[in-house]
């Protein structure tokens, strides 16, 4: 039954993306093969679904367990900014040594990195009370000033004819590929194997409950004992963690160094793939696919079709609404069913 | 004495898209709806304005278009959030990541095109005043209007019956439904104001302060509105306060370039945000405060039905 | 009866409501003449509140017809019902927190009665001027969060009287006052029918009933089941046909309360004093609270809602630590707990029983079985390593349902599906099962029907047998002298001294509530004490 509405919420979407096709005038069918069907008729396609689900995973899987406890912490693509600043800046400094150590020292300091980040909203909204819905949002503007201030200046490759970018990094920072001829890395069992954890931890420990409660009923885990404070903190420090991984992943993968922009979003997107995902970890992992091939369409249908990469958010945010809608709809059939069996508080 | 003159300008204008999304966000608000989609309904009321200035011609088409786009998107957001009763935060995020893809699509051919700005509107002799002339009564219609803005929603939401009655849902939409007054229809027409407001934030941008499109041109001044809604506790001339202090803080960048002071563009665009979160605090450490000013209903689903 | 007379102000004819499922009122007939005072009887869930709702248009009936002065009529919303002179006093106010005294009756109001300055100015003036005649005391221009609930009920009232109403419905107007305020609101309503007014009393206080009204409607189960002249009849006829086959409350008590007297105190709390919790509209301060309670014995504490009840039950159970300013000792079994959380505080033996059940007592969404491992974990073996043991939670969920006869489908039905009492007999259980040396309960029966009531304190005083001290914390007075050994009173956030119930008197107790004689009453406890 909760499946049913994110896959009433995607048929829908296809449709008004094909009446949204038609009306500028593309040939619908045509564009939905480009946007779905075409990137996926390779193994190549495949492999480059996983290099984009693997961000989305990683981020928008801790993004959940903050969601069922009511921290609202959308400001993942800051913290995944912090996270490449940090892990790359490591690259940086260390871009003479070839050594094994130098990636999983990276990898740290992109940990670290998101969660000194993510720390910042956690610590103003548990000792200050400030909204860290403001509060992460504006750090990412931040986080983005502050790579573009470092590529701009003290990173900048002596010898990259001025342009905004540092030098690219050693073979000793770059994440290993795990198929060979594609670009698919390290981070997608990362993902999956923070996904496993969390589902453990949401559906067996204490920990998972407790945020379950506070996030369904805050007074009900006050008296419980369980810490509102504490469960702010991990939150935080989860996606966090998991953006900055994310973020290091980016770089020290796919891109191999560091830009002003390297993350399409992914922060963001990832907040779409939690609420599709149903908060579920399973069900993130097959969100997380969907809305990687939807970047996948995006740049086919950019290439193929001429259309504007701005059609990927259109319809992630249509994606976004209907599933809203369908929730609401499906659930109201279920909450008058409920009430049909127990009247006894109706009628109180 | 010109540089003093030309810096309160551009603090003038970077204020006024604040002032009208806060303005638009603390009616809403003040009904008990929460709209995260300030920055989406910004972006598309930019792009409407454009577009319909580009094709028009016509500076009011432009304004009108630009608050039109605005309400549109906040209809989307009355829809979910107040008729379907789905989550205000969730809602509100959709509609910034909505407006924010729908804004760049439909501007996509609009990228480059040149529009010379809103026509200003000098206040026959007294723009004549030194000083004062120049500052208070050469500026575009919509300059003048965000200076009436907030005491419009002031004497609205203070001195007017259906003000009253908006306060009143937003401090408990039970207690309201009880006593017969319609909760929802109330909500959905401060969401449209709010978001009309947005979009005339939007025709702002994107005909008088950079008189261009850009993809992303609010640049996050959406979620600065929000943020002042909070600093300025939900009172209008706070808001006003608010605004024209983030507006000085915007534009320090620009002069501080100007001056020669050798700090990096990027440190300086960080202001804004910075002291965004650094009011948030100052004003949020106060619980007790929060509370007794924000409407009690904020962000609260009604179900008419209960 | 002639029939000669003018109709009825009011007649309702098979008025019939159905919510899904089940059907709150069936057939439901009354009459109602302008100058009398009637009540409308019944115990909770009798379908008293669907009733008047209908009358006053927030609910539609499904069937049935109202006829007012004889014509009938179609009261769409409460628009339409004060229109035609109908007001309303609900049991839950409708006033606004954040808005000012004036600005929520003009609310009540017609629009006309806000539209500029000098209608707002005349407006002022009317309401002071029918507070005055009425004896209802209030300052226009204050804020809400300012006033004590008294004062709220009187807004209501006014806010009514100002509409000029023929019939003023009053839904359980006594449950939040004093017994000294109920009686000044008896002589005002007195008044009132004097001078011609309706009234529709509602309530299910047998007493107050005797005091008031001259004929009663009865309901149960959403049928009338009589309308009597209130002085033909006793309590106990009264209460015989309220409540059908169910006995009155039994008194609970032991015959002495000595045998506990020589225990060692189980909770000690001296000089307890707790600022009001930030931005809670209504907060109240704890003001130097101190009590102890002895293994085996119940203690009372009764209040007027918002005397600190809930700021009372919070620092008891550890929800919130103390903050800076915060002052005072606590004990469980001789052990300093006033600074350990609620965790640290079950795992010396402390349950509690809120008095919100839903959101607080138990999550809404979740099933039994992990509501029953909500509070238990710290007591039960219920975890290993962290990790939840699923079907340790389940069986001990399905014991709680089989020993206290909870209606449920299963340990894996969400608390939302359960009725109100069924849920509180599942959270009680929950606690019980604990077998804790301390129990706290706020509201144990709460709008519980009297053979669920009847339970939970016959397993109550089970407990307290067992050597457990138990506190119980209820505005019901009537429960709270038949259940409790000791008794005191919770004012303004002071609490009186403690009372043996067998000694004092209920008139006693209702005047230490309203905060009366809470000075000189040292040496007179410890006489009443005994």
């Amino acid at each position: 039954m909760v499946y049913l509405s994110p896959l009433l919420a995607l048929g829908i979407s296809l449709v008004a993306g094909t009446v949204m096709f038609g009306a500028m005038g593309v040939p619908p069918g045509g564009a939905l093969y480009a946007f779905f069907v075409e990137p996926l008729t390779s193994a190549y396609g495949w492999a480059e679904l996983g290099v984009k689900a693997a961000p989305l995973l990683l981020i928008a899987v801790a993004l959940a367990v903050g969601f069922r406890a009511g921290v609202w912490n959308i400001g993942a693509e800051g913290q995944l900014t912090l996270g490449a600043i940090c892990g790359g800046g490591i690259a940086l400094w260390l871009y003479r040594v070839d050594a094994a150590w130098v990636l999983p020292l990276m990898l740290a300091g992109g940990v670290l990195g998101g969660m000194a980040w993510a720390a910042i909203p956690a610590f103003l909204k548990t000792r200050f009370n400030t909204s860290e819905i403001l509060t992460s949002l504006m750090l990412t503007y931040v986080a983005a000033l502050l790579l573009s201030l470092l590529v701009h200046g003290p990173w900048r490759d002596p010898d990259g004819f001025n342009f905004p970018e540092s030098r690219l990094f050693s073979d000793a920072a770059t994440l290993p590929v795990i198929l060979p001829g594609t670009r698919l890395h390290l981070g997608l069992p990362f993902a999956l194997a923070l996904a496993a954890a969390v589902w453990v931890m949401l559906s067996r420990s204490l920990v998972g409950f407790q945020i379950k409660v506070i996030g369904q009923a805050p007074a009900a885990g006050r008296y419980a004992g369980f810490s509102e404070r504490a469960t702010v903190w991990f939150c935080f420090a989860l996606a966090g963690g998991a953006a900055g991984l994310a973020g290091i992943v980016e770089v020290s993968g796919p891109i191999g160094q560091l830009l002003p922009g390297i993350s399409p979003g992914y922060g963001f997107t990832a907040i779409i793939v939690a609420f599709l995902g149903r908060l579920h970890p399973l069900g993130v992992a097959l969100a997380a696919c969907l809305l990687a091939l939807s970047y996948l369409g995006g740049e086919a249908a950019q290439i193929t079709l001429n259309l504007p990469l701005a059609v990927t958010g259109v319809f992630q945010g249509m994606l976004l609404f209907f599933l809203l809608a369908c929730d609401v709809l499906i659930l109201y059939r279920m909450r008058i069913r409920l009430r049909n069996r127990h009247p006894g508080k109706a009628a109180a | 004495m010109d540089l003093l003159i030309a810096a309160m300008l551009t603090i003038i204008t970077a204020a006024t898209p604040l002032l009208y999304a806060a303005l638009g966000e603390l009616v809403a608000e003040k009904s008990g709806v929460l709209n995260l989609g300030v920055e989406g309904m910004i972006l598309l009321g930019a792009v409407c304005g454009f577009a319909a200035v580009t094709f028009t011609g016509n500076a009011a088409a432009g304004i009108a278009a630009g608050a039109l786009g605005g309400a549109a998107l906040s209809s989307v957001f009355a829809l979910l959030a107040l008729g379907l009763q789905a989550s205000q935060v969730a809602t509100g995020l959709a509609l910034t990541i909505f407006g924010t893809g729908l804004s760049a699509l439909l501007g996509q051919d609009l990228v480059g095109a040149a529009y010379d700005g809103l026509p200003k509107l000098a206040v026959p002799l007294l723009s004549e005043i030194p000083l004062a002339g120049a500052l208070l009564f050469h500026h575009d219609i919509l300059v003048y209007g965000s200076l009436a803005l907030p005491a419009a929603v002031a004497w609205f939401l203070t001195r007017t019956r259906a003000g009253l009655v908006l306060r009143a849902v937003g401090d408990s939409h039970e207690v309201a439904h009880a006593m017969g007054y319609p909760v929802i229809r109330i909500r959905c027409l401060a969401t449209l104001f709010g978001g009309a407001c947005a979009g005339l934030a939007g025709a702002y941008l994107s005909l008088a302060y950079s008189p261009l499109w850009i993809e992303n041109m609010s640049a996050g001044r959406g979620w600065i509105a929000l943020a002042l809604v909070v600093f300025a506790t939900w009172r209008p001339w706070r808001a006003l306060a608010g605004a024209y202090l983030f507006g000085g803080i915007t534009i320090a960048q620009l002069h501080a370039q100007a001056l020669g002071v050798a700090i990096p563009s990027q440190i300086m665009s960080m202001l804004p945000y910075l002291a965004t979160i650094a009011v948030l605090v100052l004003i949020s450490r106060d619980k007790s405060k929060i509370k007794r000013n924000a409407p009690a209903c904020i962000g609260r689903a009604f179900h008419p039905s209960s | 009866m002639p029939d000669n007379r003018p109709p009825p102000l009011l007649s309702l004819r098979g008025m019939t409501k159905t919510f899904p499922g089940a059907v709150a009122n069936r057939e439901v007939d009354l009459d109602l003449r302008g100058g009398e005072i009637h009540a409308l009887l019944g115990e909770n869930g009798a379908g008293k509140s669907t009733l008047v709702k209908m009358i006053y248009g927030v609910l539609k009936a499904d069937a049935g017809r109202i006829m007012w002065r004889g014509e009938e009529v179609d009261i769409r919303d409460p628009a339409a019902a004060r229109k035609l002179g109908i007001a309303m006093v609900f049991q839950h106010f409708s006033l606004f927190d954040s808005l000012s005294v004036l600005e929520n009756i003009a609310l009540g109001l017609a629009p006309a009665a806000w539209a500029g300055r000098g209608r707002r100015n005349e407006l002022r003036s009317r309401i002071h001027a029918v507070s005055a005649r009425y004896g209802l005391p209030l300052h226009a221009d204050r804020h809400m969060h300012t006033l004590s609930v008294g004062e709220r009920q009187r807004i209501e009232i006014v806010r009514c009287l100002l509409q000029a109403p023929k019939l003023l419905i009053m839904d359980e107007p006594t449950s939040v006052l004093t017994p000294q305020e109920t009686s000044r609101l008896f002589e005002t309503l007195k008044q009132l029918a004097a001078e011609g007014l309706a009234i529709l009393y509602i309530s299910h206080k047998l007493d107050e009933i005797a005091a008031l009204c001259r004929r009663a409607t009865i309901l149960r189960g959403g049928r009338v089941v009589d309308c009597v002249q209130v002085a033909d009849q006793n309590a106990r006829s009264l209460a015989a046909r309220m409540m059908g086959e169910e006995l009155p409350d039994a008194d609970l008590r032991p015959p002495a309360a000595a045998a506990t007297a020589d225990r060692p105190a189980r909770l000690e709390v001296a000089g307890l004093s707790r600022a009001p919790a930030a931005g809670v509209a209504g907060g109240v301060a704890l003001k130097d609270i101190s009590f102890a309670v002895r293994g085996g014995e119940i203690v009372g504490i009764a209040g007027v809602a918002g005397n600190g009840q809930d700021e009372l039950l919070s620092a008891l159970c550890g929800e919130s630590p103390p903050k800076p300013g915060d002052t005072g000792c606590m004990a469980i079994d001789g052990q300093a707990c006033a600074l350990a959380g609620a965790r640290r505080r079950r795992r010396m033996g402390l349950a509690v029983v809120p008095a919100e059940r839903l959101g607080r007592g138990a999550v809404a969404g979740m099933s039994l079985a992990e509501n029953a491992l909500l509070t238990a974990f710290e007591r039960l073996p219920l975890m290993s390593h962290g990790f939840i043991r699923a079907r340790a939670c389940r069986r001990f969920a399905a014991a709680v349902v089989a020993r206290f006869k909870v209606k449920s489908r299963g340990v894996d039905a969400p608390a939302a599906s359960l009725s109100g009492g069924n849920l509180q007999k599942f959270i009680v259980g929950r606690e019980l099962g604990q077998s804790p040396g301390l129990l706290v309960v706020a509201q144990p029966t709460w709008g519980l029907d009297a053979g669920a009531a009847q339970a939970i304190g016959v397993a109550l005083r089970d407990l307290a047998e067992r050597g457990a001290a138990i506190v119980v914390i209820s505005q019901d007075l009537d429960e709270l002298m038949s259940l409790c050994d000791r008794i005191a009173a919770i004012c303004a956030g002071r609490l009186s001294p403690l009372f043996d119930t067998r000694a004092v008197s209920v008139e006693r107790v209702g005047l230490l509530m309203a905060g009366a004689d809470a000075g000189d009453n040292a040496n007179r406890a410890a006489r009443d004490a005994g």
